[in-house]
């Protein structure tokens, strides 16, 4: 009995060593991204202008062009990419137990998501607010009518929070509904099992341009939260967190320096007068670039193979789409908007 | 017990202990007793190992990811709403209150999809024995397709029926002016108790204990003498008459809260969701299929001696199916009923599909997704469903006991 239980007690030491060791052996994300050789990035399970299958079953998007960006920057090449759809609710998880190298799928940057699930938010690539849709039958022409309304909600979001926030402030009593993804929201919505349908505004322009006759539906006029879109990646692995950042900083930089996908090779092979812009695309050294691991064009691939920000911004959500959203707070800071890139110095 | 292979030298012939080279480590595999704890050691080691590796795994993984293990969080307010709500909840409660509406949503739901499959199972399997051929084929149609769905589309396909052809609450279809069926669930009148009613639900408790007392005492006549009083009409009488008779008496404590249209929705009266009605039925609807046959096989396990030796004796049918056939069956039922009950319980969590919120809805979700603790919330839903399962596990074993054939 005695031998028995020695071994059993070594078989378990051995046992705790080998996990321990297993776990160890993932440090950098770079070196993984690298040596399995395409990046995997989480996106939505299909919002329409963000991230959704077009007719030969590739994924398009302004959110799924952030990954492409990262995976230009890491490979010179943004096809080296597989993507993992994820929900509301599946999101954190994968991205915390390293299913996924990033995440880029409409996510709210909040003090909880970033200080508790320990999530390293590198930036803003859509400034949004929550809003509410609604059938134009229904005659309401604002959000403080809705006493009473059955309210379809996509859960594990900030939606579902901002609502019972919005409700109890205007002390109105509501019907939540919550439904796990935005298809199945739109076939709710559609069905009238709920009165309004509430997410981001501009997801309610992406739900809205999929219906049969968008002109059947109002989105109401009032914006109840903030809501900072953008890309993250999980905390403890700082380069890996800035290459995402400046891949994101180097689209919206290319905007505000003139530099679109068509004339990148052109005035990346001269001497520019702007000297941000030779640095950007590696005519002039950029200081600490080793650093992060990449080659001299990495800008250079992104913006030549996905586009600057506002190229991808008018070729998934712009004027000419069907969703049709206005820049808004996303325009250039220069042009009276929000998005700012810090210098590439 | 310990045996010798062929072509190895036997050493029968010479006195004395075996000489050196004989016994060896590898000799040893031969002998059965020492390969057979031998085997059983390596066996429990991989065991052992195998979770000791889980849990080291998480341990080291909660350590790498910075994070802690703890239920601290259940404490926190859950800051989100729930449409269904059978005890007070705002969205300022605590993620631990949360849980239990959620937990109480379970419960709700196994409870009345377990009553209706188990009255739906029952009857599908008597017909399914008809003599009627179109009755037993229909109730064979219905066993056939319950069977052999899958529950997750059962559940998808009745919720999308109720909200896709019920008309809106505005255009409600209504039963008698009180019950309204729309695409937003089903509105139906609340008894409203005032006071005075107290005094009917005691004369129903007491007509309850009268029944009971008619009953005894029917069978005593009936065992002593063999003549069968009506004691089931007795019974009746008593259960509607006195309850009712005290009703008239104390006057009007009853009144019923009608639900009315209300700018989105009704108000007032108690509202079923489509979720709720939609995962009931589905998941009783499944789970009856599998019922019936139970039941069917009970029912044919009876030898048919029995029956015909109580038709021989002049008992009518409903009473050989109620005297003699189903109090045998019973004990062929109830074992495989038991995993029924425990199925239906266990689907209950697909809830999730429909937007039903349940204890993953809730616990396993919202709380889940707001708070990051996976491990933590994953661990305690899973021991939730662990212990309804159990409870039901011995309730069920409990009422076997009773039902069970007593051999002589």
């Amino acid at each position: 009995m005695r031998i028995l239980s020695r071994a059993l007690s070594g078989g378990l030491a051995a046992a705790v060593g080998l996990a321990m060791a297993v776990s160890m052996a993932s440090a950098g994300t770079l070196d993984d991204v690298r040596q399995r050789g395409h990046l995997i990035c989480g996106i939505n399970t299909g919002l329409v202008g963000f991230a959704a299958p077009d007719d030969k079953g590739v994924w398009k998007g302004f959110d799924v062009d952030v990954c492409r960006a990262v995976a230009a920057a890491v490979f010179g090449d943004a096809n080296k990419l597989r993507y993992k759809n994820l929900t509301g609710k599946t999101r954190f998880t994968a991205l915390r137990s390293a299913e996924i190298d990033m995440l880029s799928r409409n996510t709210t940057w909040t003090f909880s998501r970033d200080v508790d699930l320990q999530l390293t938010f590198v930036g803003i690539n859509y400034y949004d607010g929550q809003g509410f849709m609604a059938p134009k039958k229904l005659g309401v022409k604002s959000a403080g009518e809705l006493a009473g309304a059955s309210v379809c909600i996509q859960t594990g979001t900030t939606t579902e929070l901002n609502l019972a926030d919005f409700f109890r402030a205007n002390n109105m009593k509501y019907e939540p509904v919550p439904i796990e993804t935005n298809a199945e929201a739109r076939t709710n919505y559609l069905a009238g099992r709920c009165d309004v349908y509430t997410t981001d505004r501009s997801g309610l322009a992406a739900t809205r341009a999929a219906t049969d006759n968008p002109d059947d539906h109002v989105v109401l006029p009032e914006i109840i939260s903030k809501e900072p879109l953008g890309p993250l990646v999980r905390h403890g692995d700082d380069q890996w967190a800035d290459i995402v950042r400046w891949s994101l900083n180097a689209m919206i930089a290319a905007e505000e320096m003139g530099v679109t996908s068509k004339n990148v090779k052109e005035m990346a092979s001269k001497e520019n007068k702007n000297k941000e812009v030779n640095r950007l695309l590696g005519v002039e050294e950029l200081q600490g670039r080793e650093r992060l691991g990449l080659s001299k064009d990495w800008a250079v691939n992104i913006i030549a193979q996905v586009g600057n920000y506002g190229e991808v911004f008018e070729k998934h959500l712009g004027k000419k789409t069907p969703i049709g959203l206005d820049r808004g707070l996303n325009a250039q800071w220069t042009d009276g908007g929000l998005i700012y890139a810090p210098p590439f110095r | 017990m310990s045996y010798r292979l062929p072509g190895v030298v036997q050493p029968t012939d010479r006195p004395g202990p075996p000489p050196g080279p004989a016994f060896s480590l590898g000799s040893l595999w031969y002998d059965e007793a020492v390969r057979g704890v031998a085997i059983q050691i390596l066996v429990l080691l991989g065991v052992f190992a195998t979770v000791a590796w889980m849990i080291a795994n998480v341990v080291a993984n909660f350590a790498i990811l910075d994070k802690t293990f703890g239920f601290e969080f259940l404490w926190l307010p859950a800051n989100y709403d729930i449409n269904q709500t059978l005890i007070e909840y705002t969205n300022r409660d605590t993620h631990l209150r949360a849980a239990a509406v959620g937990l109480i949503n379970t419960g709700l739901v196994a409870f009345l999809g377990i009553i209706v499959a188990t009255v739906l199972g029952f009857l599908v399997g008597i017909f399914r024995l008809s003599e009627n051929w179109l009755v037993s084929r229909l109730a064979y149609c219905y066993v056939e397709f319950t069977r052999n769905t899958p529950v997750l589309l059962l559940i998808l396909l009745w919720h999308g029926i109720f909200i896709n052809t019920l008309p809106h609450p505005r255009q409600a279809m209504t039963i008698g002016g009180a019950t309204f069926l729309t695409n937003r669930g089903f509105y139906v009148p609340k008894p409203v108790f005032e006071s005075g009613f107290e005094w009917v639900t005691l004369a129903l408790a007491a007509a309850i204990v009268g029944a009971i007392l008619v009953h005894r005492h029917v069978r005593r006549v009936r065992e002593a003498t063999g003549r069968q009083l009506p004691g089931g009409w007795i019974s009746a009488a008593l259960i509607v008459g006195l309850p009712g008779l005290t009703y008239a008496a104390v006057g009007a404590s009853l009144s019923f809260d009608v639900p009315e249209l209300q700018g989105f929705n009704f108000e007032g009266g108690l509202y079923l969701t489509p979720e709720l009605v939609a995962l009931t039925w589905a998941l009783a609807f499944y789970t009856s299929g599998f019922i019936a046959e139970n039941v069917r096989a009970g029912i044919l396990a009876v030898d048919k001696g029995q029956i015909e030796a109580s038709q021989a004796l002049g008992l009518p049918r409903r009473r050989v199916l109620r005297l003699v056939i189903l109090p045998q069956s019973l004990r062929v039922i109830v074992p495989p009923l038991t995993s029924q009950y425990l199925d239906l319980t266990k689907n209950s969590s697909l809830a999730i599909a429909i937007g039903y919120v349940d204890l993953v809805g809730t616990l396993g979700g919202i709380t889940l997704n707001q708070t990051g603790r996976e491990i933590e919330c994953m661990m305690l839903v899973m021991l939730v469903y662990l212990a309804i399962s159990l409870g039901i596990s011995m309730f069920m074993n409990w009422y076997n006991r009773r039902v069970r054939l007593v051999e002589r």
